[in-house]
């Protein structure tokens, strides 16, 4: 699994659970081997940094318009990509990331307290880990772990 | 700031989601063209659910989607006539190849 590449799309930060769970599955998708990229706003970005100052569990930063763009030119491409999106934004960069890596697989961890309508309106080949946590990050940790258990 | 930002488009809605820019560009635009995500536009690449809808209005005004993570998708409009004119083309490209796939 040493060549595995995985993208963490962070969606905005103002849910609390998202940095809670893209540092876990950052982390243990490290921990297998898995070369880990995160995207996400200058926002998210620093809240990552601030969060993991020894970089103990993040993989490489990157800031979300310049993943898109270097995937759209061929600079990077991933084997496995999970988006978190708790608003239409972060469903809009999971279908942008959909339709430019078609050969990836997508996981798409919704959340935040609209988690059920949002997950209904993917319509596109993905993966969805869905929960209504706004500041409990458990039980979509039980469902990440669940997936990693048979997708790395 | 992207560069789509610094051009200091008209902001023509906005806090709306993907599904409502599409439908407001396909009622509102004199014509409108599909892309695929990754599309380019003023230099930058367009972020949307497919298919991306972009409009022309008949001033040259270039009217299309813009998604931030925050602020969800904007409807802008930017008047650039040859802008315009590439969107034409290339989106009837776009068609002739949709139509040769079936």
């Amino acid at each position: 699994m040493r060549n595995t590449t995985a993208l963490l799309l962070m969606g905005c930060p103002e849910v609390p659970v998202q940095m809670s769970l893209v540092l876990y599955l950052s982390g243990t998708l490290r921990d297998k081997g898995v070369e880990v990229f995160i995207a996400g706003n200058p926002a998210a970005l620093n809240l990552a940094r601030v969060a993991d100052r020894k970089r103990c569990y993040l993989g490489r930063m990157i800031e979300i318009d310049r993943a898109i763009a270097d995937i759209v030119e061929g600079r990077r491409d991933f084997s496995m990509c999970f988006a978190f999106a708790h608003n239409d934004a972060g469903i809009t960069y999971a279908a942008t990331v959909r339709a430019l890596l078609p050969e990836s697989k997508l996981f798409m961890i919704i959340f935040g307290r609209n988690a059920e309508e949002l997950a209904a309106v993917v319509d596109f080949d993905a993966e969805k880990l869905v929960e209504r946590a706004v500041h409990n990050p458990l039980g979509l940790k039980k469902k990440i772990d669940e997936v990693l258990a048979w997708a790395v | 700031m992207g560069c789509i930002e610094m051009l200091k488009p008209q902001v023509l809605l906005r806090g709306i989601s993907f599904k409502e820019a599409r439908e407001y560009i396909e009622s509102s635009c004199d014509e409108y063209y599909y892309f695929q995500p990754g599309f380019k536009l003023f230099g930058e690449y367009i972020i949307g659910v497919p298919p991306i809808a972009v409009g022309i209005m008949k001033d040259g005004s270039v009217v299309f989607p813009y998604t931030k993570p925050c602020h969800g998708t904007f409807v802008l409009k930017h008047r650039d006539e040859a802008e315009a004119e590439r969107v034409r083309r290339l989106g009837r490209e776009e068609v002739m190849r949709s139509i040769k796939r079936r």
